[in-house]
């Protein structure tokens, strides 16, 4: 079977939703005023975002999670370079759970 | 002409044809110079788009409908929690649940595009809204950082954007199709690709001590909010509380 109408349906309201929304940010942002509180504010959204993003993880993470942070963490910082980084926590988190579960 | 001018005509010719040849060349430019520096996370999108697409097979979804929903939705979490929610047979598919869920779980990005602002003049909103259906939050991060360096175009974002996408629907679709043949992400630690690279964004974005406090703050209320709260409630509440300390945080030090 291809689809039906009821997911096509349910799948056209999905993008539809989401859409508005990414759209909506933008949009709305042209509205806000450029400068004092509401532009000092948004430059600290994606900071506080990220960190939102990270800070869960972070802690409900296992030890093998800690130790690839701190490496990301410490490549990134002497790099400055994202893939580096990002391959050297995969490989950490990746050996720190062999030698951690055995 | 005479011979003694054809130098300067020509020059002038020249710095014609470079000045046309600039603004196609810094579009191209710019859009590779996004797909470059978004290969990093791409990689964790295919992690996560392999993994979709063989739990979209499992849910019960047609290969069809993975094209549509990673075509048209293009969210990766709002489609991992479809999934949840899907069911085999059309007539007890709880449509109105689903695209609430999409809804809800896509709210963040009210706040990600919102900092997209500075890469569009005031009458380039309205066409730059459209464009918003491809940003993802990877490929947002990267931007992000390439403006906090005082770069960043609209043509990097879109670059990003589309390598992000091309690579979403490729991975969902080899996922569907090659189903439980693929082995877990997990076992190769590529499940901690996406905290990784978000982590080293965030460090990238590190710009001084007025930094501390709404990244603390935002951490802290995530944190709890990721106890109390079911779904991805915490991004946009941690986001939006550290951000609001900040602010304050520069009033009270006068700063901007």
């Amino acid at each position: 079977m291809w689809t039906s109408p009821e997911a096509l349906a349910a799948i056209l309201g999905m993008a539809a939703v989401s859409f508005m929304v990414k759209a909506g940010g933008l949009l709305l942002s042209n509205r806000l005023p450029r400068h004092g509180f509401a532009a000092a504010w948004l430059k600290h959204v994606p900071g506080a975002v990220l960190a939102s993003l990270v800070a869960p993880a972070l802690v409900t993470g296992s030890a093998a999670e800690i130790i690839a942070a701190l490496a990301t963490g410490l490549v990134f910082w002497r790099t400055r370079s994202l893939l580096p980084a990002m391959a050297i926590g995969v490989l950490t988190v990746y050996l720190a759970r062999l030698v951690l579960a055995a | 002409m005479h011979f003694a001018d054809a130098p300067a005509s020509l020059s002038r010719y020249c710095s014609a044809m470079s000045t046309q040849l600039t603004a196609v060349d810094t579009f191209a430019a710019q859009f590779l110079a996004g797909a470059r520096a978004c290969i990093p996370v791409v990689l964790s999108v295919a992690a996560y788009g392999m993994v979709w697409g063989v739990l979209a097979r499992g849910a019960g979804l047609s290969l069809l409908e993975v094209v549509l929903m990673s075509g048209l939705v293009f969210a990766g979490s709002a489609q991992f929690v479809a999934l949840d929610l899907w069911t085999a047979t059309p007539a007890t598919l709880p449509i109105g649940a689903l695209i609430m869920a999409a809804l809800i779980i896509n709210l963040r990005y009210l706040l990600l595009t919102a900092t997209l602002r500075p890469l569009f003049r005031p009458d380039q909103t309205s066409s730059g809204a459209l464009m918003m259906g491809i940003v993802s939050d990877e490929t947002w991060a990267v931007t992000m950082l390439e403006m906090q360096k005082g770069r960043g175009t609209i043509a990097f974002l879109l670059g990003g954007g589309v390598l992000a996408y091309a690579c979403w629907m490729l991975t969902t679709v080899t996922g569907h199709l090659l189903g439980s043949a693929i082995d877990d992400p997990a076992t190769y630690g590529l499940d901690f690709a996406f905290t990784a690279t978000f982590l080293a964004l965030l460090l990238g974005m590190w710009k001084g001590r007025g930094d501390l406090l709404p990244w603390a703050v935002a951490a802290l209320v995530a944190i709890v909010s990721s106890h109390l709260v079911a779904g991805s409630w915490y991004i946009l509440i941690g986001g939006i509380a550290g951000s609001l300390a900040g602010a304050m945080a520069d009033r009270v030090r006068h700063v901007d």
